[in-house]
């Protein structure tokens, strides 16, 4: 029947099986009728249906069958199926689902007249962690739904440990939000972080620097699905590489062309940056439109892992969180490890003294200036990925991500680490309490309060310094 | 025995300044309200009602680009947050003048619209004795310097300078910007304050009432020109000025920079919501994007064009890149940005001192061709 193969014929009601048919009463065999008249089922027959199949189905020998049914009556079970349930539950050898059924079990032996097996049915809902179970329990707390004092205040306390577990859930949920927000803060601060560090300039244009990873990211994706359209799932692959390249070729230019010829004069190069950026935006207008483009999650970066019932981990987050830790990975390596870095080191911590000793300063510029700009055209791919690719997209990061560096300290990677994890997290939890509004402000002015008391950030470089 | 305040402030210019002053009031007092009102339309020399609003706006805007110059010029402090100040004094005058709609809004009702929309019963508290001009012309005043204090007093306290404050008083207009989009915070939401019908019991839209605005709005700026010449020619402009060029001698010397810069920080905020209380009635809009990082970034650039350190030169600043965007956004809106931007960029790497260096330099040359002495180029133009 919900296969729709049953018919009505000459005021019988005959199921047809392909060639085969059957009068549904009785089951004997019929002849196929010549112009059989189809039912039409509502949803509601239909969702009755579905039930009744998947409780006859628990007595299948197949075990994959079993769990299947057992999975439907998950949702919705009719105080009728109880007694059924229990012998099925009786029968059944395996685990998961046997625990499946106690639970379908329990929800319908919520409906039962006696007490005791109300009881019963609370004391076994109240330990799964089904966020579903909650509303079934909801009407048990109430005096006027129950009657018995017992059943009513385990509800209750089942109630609410389970909205405490439901808390706790929601808790994790945002300290992940807060850790991809992060993950992006940092992958925009790490590169602010040494151009800052090296040169004292702050570049207004790295938001927009931002965006050119992202329109990478589109444009490689446009370019897969002209070109390579079996491969489209990896055109992030492609992105990385491209945008990185694209990102620091832009730096290179706004290097040589503008900020070179600023040094030593903070604020023009403040208002010159911001020209940049300006420029950029409407160039990705010219080009792109200013409209926001799509860009795709691959395929494997969609779904999530269930984590809890109610907590779901999105892929897309999980792995910008990954990339994000591999990215500082690589500049860890590059700062500490290689010639480069400490050249960059040195530069930071004493331009004329690295220069007096043979450090090439303004090719250390460059360098330092194309590695934060490409840093910060990996931070755009990322940001492809989670949230809406449009020319303005990077004008929001700028002041976040100084404020990242004004937190964490000049120079050091790890105070930039702290303090991205930290808003990131801090802004999030805020935001669930407050509202993002409200959350912005109160970061901001928590973040005046800390430099009044410590304007080197938390991890300040040491050294006896003047202006 | 030292002269009288008034006579002081008031010989801090010279013969040719007063003239060009004097010459700048005639015009915009007798001239522009002759023009507009005796001559009629269609004739060459009739002054439009879109040109005195234009005109109007710049004045303005000329105002707050003097208020910045003073803190960026003269105190070496870029800030880029002023568009919070200008729009703190166009908001607390234009909860007057949505009080003065009355019952001829939409809605007919004694509240403003939006507050009807949000189903309101009545006003919240802030909006208390929004109704009275005295009151509002106060918190337009006011209102930006208990800010512009409270801010720069921890600032400057910790001694946050260069780009951090920079960096710190853009943030601040962002946060506020996005305070003020909020419907809840009780100024409109993303509309702002507009349909404004009345000021005094005048109708906004008389060209008298345009006429009166206008004046006032140059009388403002003169007065704030003089006044600022006053400033930094005084014992105060000069010590500012050594803290601009070396703050931590200025403080060995005995000085403590903070009240210095905390003074002349929050006259300038004053001078901005001056500029935005005058503004908001000639132009009949106010609302949060007034706020928004760039518009408070393009301030720099209206001093940087015309050159700072001078007090001519964000005037002149201020009137080049406005009349620009007017013409740009009408003619080639697509290319406004891309001129902007490299505005920004030219003008930082090439015209350091801006349009008025550029002057000097070519007055300068000329003298020199002529093979008179070198001009020696007077520090500071005439106000």
């Amino acid at each position: 029947m919900a296969d729709d193969s049953l018919y009505l014929a000459g005021g019988k009601a005959v199921i047809i099986d392909g060639d085969q048919a059957f009068d549904a009463a009785t089951g004997s065999p019929v002849k196929v009728p010549e112009s059989p008249e189809s039912l039409t089922l509502n949803n509601r027959i239909r969702g009755e249906l579905a039930n009744a199949l998947a409780a006859l189905k628990l007595f299948d020998p197949d075990r994959a069958l079993r769990l299947e049914s057992a999975t439907k009556l998950q949702s919705k079970v009719d105080p009728e199926l109880a007694p059924l349930l229990a012998r099925a539950l009786e029968k059944e050898s395996d685990t998961e689902i046997k625990a499946m059924l106690t639970l379908a079990h329990a929800q319908a032996n919520l409906g039962n007249p006696d007490p005791l097996a109300r009881l019963a049915a609370v004391k076994a809902l109240s330990e799964t962690t089904s966020p579903t179970v909650r509303s079934l329990l909801l009407p048990l707390t109430q005096k006027e739904t129950e009657a018995d004092d017992r059943v009513r205040y385990k509800a209750i306390a089942a109630v609410k440990h389970m909205e405490q577990r439901l808390g706790f859930a929601e808790l994790l949920a945002r300290i992940f939000s807060g850790l991809s927000l992060g993950s992006i803060l940092l992958l925009a601060a790490l590169g602010l972080a040494i151009t800052y560090g090296v040169m004292g300039v702050i570049n207004m244009a790295h938001g927009e620097l931002l965006m050119i990873g992202a329109y990478s990211a589109y444009a490689m994706q446009s370019f897969f699905r002209a070109v390579l359209p079996d491969y489209l799932d990896w055109y992030l692959a492609a992105a990385v590489p491209v945008a990185f390249f694209t990102a620091a070729a832009v730096g290179v230019v706004m290097e040589r062309t503008v900020i070179r010829w600023l040094y030593g004069r903070t604020l023009e190069t403040l208002l010159a940056t911001w020209g940049l950026s300006l420029v950029l935006i409407q160039a990705a207008r010219v080009l792109f439109g200013a409209q926001n483009v799509e860009v795709a999650n691959p395929s494997w970066m969609s779904g999530g892992v269930e984590l809890l019932p109610n907590l779901i981990l999105p892929w897309n987050r999980i792995i910008i969180v990954g990339f994000a830790l591999f990215v500082l990975f690589l500049v860890w390596v590059l700062m500490n490890r290689t010639r480069l870095g400490m050249f960059v080191r040195a530069v930071t911590q004493n331009r004329a003294m690295a220069g007096c000793v043979g450090v090439p300063t303004a090719r250390i510029d460059t360098l330092a200036f194309a590695l934060g700009a490409g840093i910060a055209g990996l931070g755009g791919v990322a940001l492809s990925q989670i949230s809406n690719v449009g020319p303005d997209m990077g004008q929001g990061y700028i002041v976040d991500s100084f404020m990242v560096v004004v937190v964490g300290g000049v120079g050091q990677l790890a105070g930039a680490v702290w303090a991205a994890l930290g808003l990131g997290i801090f802004s999030k939890l805020l935001e669930g309490w407050s509202g993002a509004v409200v959350a912005k402000i109160t970061v901001l002015v928590a973040i005046i309060v800390f430099i009044q008391k410590r304007p080197q950030g938390i991890f300040a470089l040491k050294g006896r310094f003047v202006e | 025995m030292r002269k009288p305040l008034i006579i002081r402030i008031l010989s801090a210019l010279d013969r040719k300044a007063w003239l060009a002053l004097g010459i700048f009031l005639a015009l915009a007092l007798v001239a522009v309200p002759a023009l507009h009102l005796l001559v009629p339309e269609g004739s060459p020399f009739h002054v439009s009602t879109y040109a005195i609003t234009l005109v109007g706006k710049i004045m303005c805007y000329a105002l707050v680009a003097v208020a910045m110059d003073l803190i960026w010029g003269f105190g070496g402090i870029l800030s880029l947050g002023h568009g919070l100040f200008f729009a703190l004094g166009g908001y607390a005058f234009g909860m007057y003048l949505m009080r003065q709609i009355g019952t001829d809004g939409s809605y007919g009702a004694a509240l403003p619209d939006f507050m009807i929309f949000l189903d309101w019963k009545e006003l919240p508290w802030f909006w208390l004795g929004s109704d009275s001009f005295g009151w509002a012309a106060f918190l337009a005043l006011a209102l930006p310097a208990v800010v512009a204090f409270v801010f720069g007093y921890f600032a400057f306290r910790s001694r946050i300078k260069g780009v951090y404050f920079s960096i710190i008083t853009q943030a601040l207009t962002y946060a506020a910007m996005l305070l003020f989009f909020r419907n809840e915070t009780g100024f409109g939401g993303n509309n702002g304050f507009t349909d404004f019908k009345r000021i005094l019991g005048y109708s906004i839209t008389a060209p008298e009432t345009r006429l009166v605005l206008f004046g006032l709005t140059a009388l403002a700026l003169a007065a704030t020109l003089v006044l600022a010449r006053w400033l930094v020619t005084s014992r105060f402009g000069r010590v500012l000025a050594a803290i601009r060029d070396a703050e931590s001698r200025v403080m060995f010397i005995g000085y403590n920079p903070l009240w210095y810069k905390l003074a002349i920080w929050t006259l300038s905020a004053v001078l901005c919501g001056i500029a935005g209380a005058l503004y908001v009635p000639q132009v009949g809009i106010i609302n949060p994007s007034e706020m928004s990082p760039g518009n408070s970034i393009e301030i720099a650039i209206w001093v940087a064009v015309g050159g700072r350190g001078t007090l001519i030169g964000p005037v002149i600043g201020a009137f080049v890149v406005n009349l620009a965007k007017s013409w740009f956004t009408v003619s080639f809106p697509e290319y406004w940005l891309f001129f902007l931007g490299l505005l920004f960029i030219v003008v930082t790497l090439m015209l350091p001192h801006g349009l008025v260096g550029l002057w000097k330099q070519f007055v300068a040359k000329r003298a020199a061709a002529r093979g008179a002495a070198p001009a020696l180029v007077a520090k500071g133009a005439s106000a």
